[in-house]
């Protein structure tokens, strides 16, 4: 998104009202649809037409040990699914994950983002160092952390009093998942709000030293109003892409010990319970969350729409 | 140098070291595991006191690692090239043309790249089964489209948006033939976008595990985060950690080469398309 961007020229606007397109016009036109239009036909292809199928078949059930029995029930999937304890302890475990972890990420975030922001050397070392955790596979950094806190093959396990296996007792592993989260994606928020950053004009700061404010009055009270698309920005992908944990989860815990999030949940009744119909209606249903999640940032606090920016057109 | 510049500078190295082996910490305790001989493996020793190639050795022996290892390079290589392909040619548009629906683009692959992958898991476990596309790369390089396609798309026009593209008409006034143009002027300006464009799509497409579990069964396409989770031990009660951390390094070293080299230009990459799969 750009909006943490500082430049964005504006294209020339469309020409407005009814006003007849000339013949060059109309011809630039043509070529900018056709253009978009393989991509647009793959994205659509490859997420629209699976969504919808994904509905059609949570009205089924649909048994892939007994692929003839499929037959449609209506919303009774959803409703097996909402009365369940299952989805609620997962929903919240997701919950709680996503909020911890994107909270400690912005604090965290932005001591990074500062520190290579005013840095007075290094700055390119630490930047390249912070990219490493944003570049390494999930699965690699979750295997690290897996082993360094399992007993027997672990450093970080060998610190604690023996017989502790953290990964084993619930709010430890919830801890410890979260721990993983933060480490791997915290360099990618410092990175949008370095970005941010970079446009809060010095002057404004040094007038604000001038007039007497402190470091911490000078960072609340002008960087980070000035800073608030950039945040926002930066919150709303982390929140949305937090909520879709799956791959830490997996291999640290396999979701025992409640520490399931919601995609971990729809991949188990998927594959070990084979019961495609059910898997179907938490599939739509963790779809719906991300949207409410989506359009409630963009409603409530105000980040801007995607697209919006370069907006009106 | 002042007393108080000095006190600056060494406050400022501590800070740096901190943050340096914040990132690094586990990836080389996974290095040190790897590199364990086998009886060492669980001393929890942050250090190895014998260093081995042997895990490696092992694991590329076996053809699960090194048919995973094609499979990943393949599978991420060939979505790449038609994400960026595809991507570059909607990017210019909407960087270079003027007509309706721009900011619906934009906004729709917006949308898509925050899509939860396990939403399009079920289906696409179906369909796949159905029209014989499953456990196949075909299988896999489709649903990588939905992450990587829009990823190319933003942040490819927000470098394209950055190009002068006057300098195109100023070298046809100099006389250039249009294809002169394009090649001597605007292909170098553009390069380098669709080079970043490129490193970030293939890390997110060597970075999958999800889709890469579920639509794969055999090792006829599992790529290699998918491929370490299934790992056994050499022997049935023998643990296969040694073999997971060398896959696991194996695979990290690309990631680590192409930051190392094209960092400031992962980072304009990632600020302006600010996409996180």
């Amino acid at each position: 998104m750009t909006q943490s961007a500082p430049t964005a020229p504006q294209d020339a606007q469309a020409p407005k009202g009814n006003r007849p397109l000339s013949e060059g016009a109309r011809q630039e036109r043509r070529l900018g649809w056709m253009l978009c239009a393989p991509a647009v036909i793959v994205m659509l292809a490859v997420t629209a037409y699976p969504i919808v199928y994904a509905v059609y078949l949570s009205l089924q059930r649909y048994d892939l040990r007994f692929p003839q029995q499929a037959e449609f029930v209506g919303l009774s999937n959803y409703g097996a699914v909402l009365s369940s304890e299952f989805w609620w302890e997962a929903l919240w475990v997701t919950v709680f994950i996503t909020l911890v972890s994107v909270a400690v990420e912005l604090v965290l975030g932005f001591a990074l983002a500062l520190v290579m922001h005013r840095a007075i050397f290094g700055r390119g070392t630490v930047r390249t160092a912070i990219l490493v955790p944003y570049g390494i596979v999930t699965v690699v950094a979750a295997y690290s952390w897996q082993y360094a806190w399992t007993p027997d093959t672990g450093y970080l396990a060998a610190l604690l009093p023996s017989g502790s296996a953290p990964l084993t007792e619930h709010w430890p592993a919830i801890g410890l998942i979260i721990l993983a989260e933060v480490w791997k994606t915290t360099p990618f928020m410092a990175l949008l709000l370095l970005a941010g950053l970079a446009l809060v004009p010095e002057e404004t700061l040094r007038a604000a030293q001038v007039d007497g404010a402190g470091a911490w009055q000078r960072f609340f009270l002008v960087t980070v109003p000035l800073m608030k698309p950039a945040i926002l920005v930066a919150l709303l992908f982390r929140t949305l892409d937090a909520f879709r944990i799956f791959d830490n989860i997996y291999i640290l815990t396999s979701g025992a010990h409640g520490t399931g999030s919601v995609s971990i949940l729809g991949y188990d009744n998927l594959f070990t319970a084979l019961n495609l119909g059910i898997g179907s209606a938490i599939s739509v249903l963790i779809f719906l969350c991300v949207a409410l999640i989506a359009f409630a940032f963009i409603k409530l606090f105000g980040a801007a729409a995607p697209g919006a920016q370069e907006g009106g057109r | 140098m002042s007393a108080t510049g000095r006190r600056r500078v060494s406050q400022w190295a501590v800070v740096n070291i901190l943050v340096i082996a914040y990132a690094l910490f586990p990836v080389w305790w996974i290095i040190a595991l790897s590199f364990k001989e086998p009886s060492t493996l669980t001393d929890g020793n942050f250090i190895p006191t014998d260093w081995t190639w042997e895990n490696y050795r092992g694991i590329f022996q076996t053809s699960e690692f090194t048919r995973a290892l094609i499979n990943s390079i393949g599978i991420a290589l060939i979505s790449t090239v038609i994400a960026v392909v595809l991507g570059t040619m909607a990017a210019y548009a909407v960087a270079r043309l003027r007509f309706p629906g721009k900011s619906l683009l934009i906004g729709m692959s917006l949308l898509i790249a925050m899509f939860p992958p396990i939403s399009l898991v079920s289906p696409l476990f179906n369909i796949e089964r159905i029209i014989g596309i499953f456990d196949t790369w075909t299988g896999l390089i489709i649903p990588y489209m939905t992450f990587s396609l829009p990823l190319a798309i933003y942040t490819l026009s927000a470098f394209f948006r950055e190009i002068p593209w006057d300098l195109e008409k100023a070298a046809k006034v100099d006389g250039a033939t249009p294809a002169q143009a394009f090649r001597l002027v605007i292909a170098p300006l553009a390069a380098p976008g669709v080079f970043t464009t490129a490193i970030l799509v293939f890390i997110f497409c060597w970075n999958d595990f999800l889709f890469a579990i579920s639509l794969t069964s055999t090792s006829a396409a599992r790529t290699v985060p998918a491929a370490i989770a299934f790992f056994t031990g050499s022997s049935q009660f023998a643990q296969p950690t040694g073999s997971i951390a060398a896959a696991a390094v194996v695979i990290t070293i690309p990631i680590i080469v192409f930051v190392l080299l094209f960092q400031r230009r992962i980072v304009a990459g990632l600020t302006s398309g600010a996409v996180k799969g």
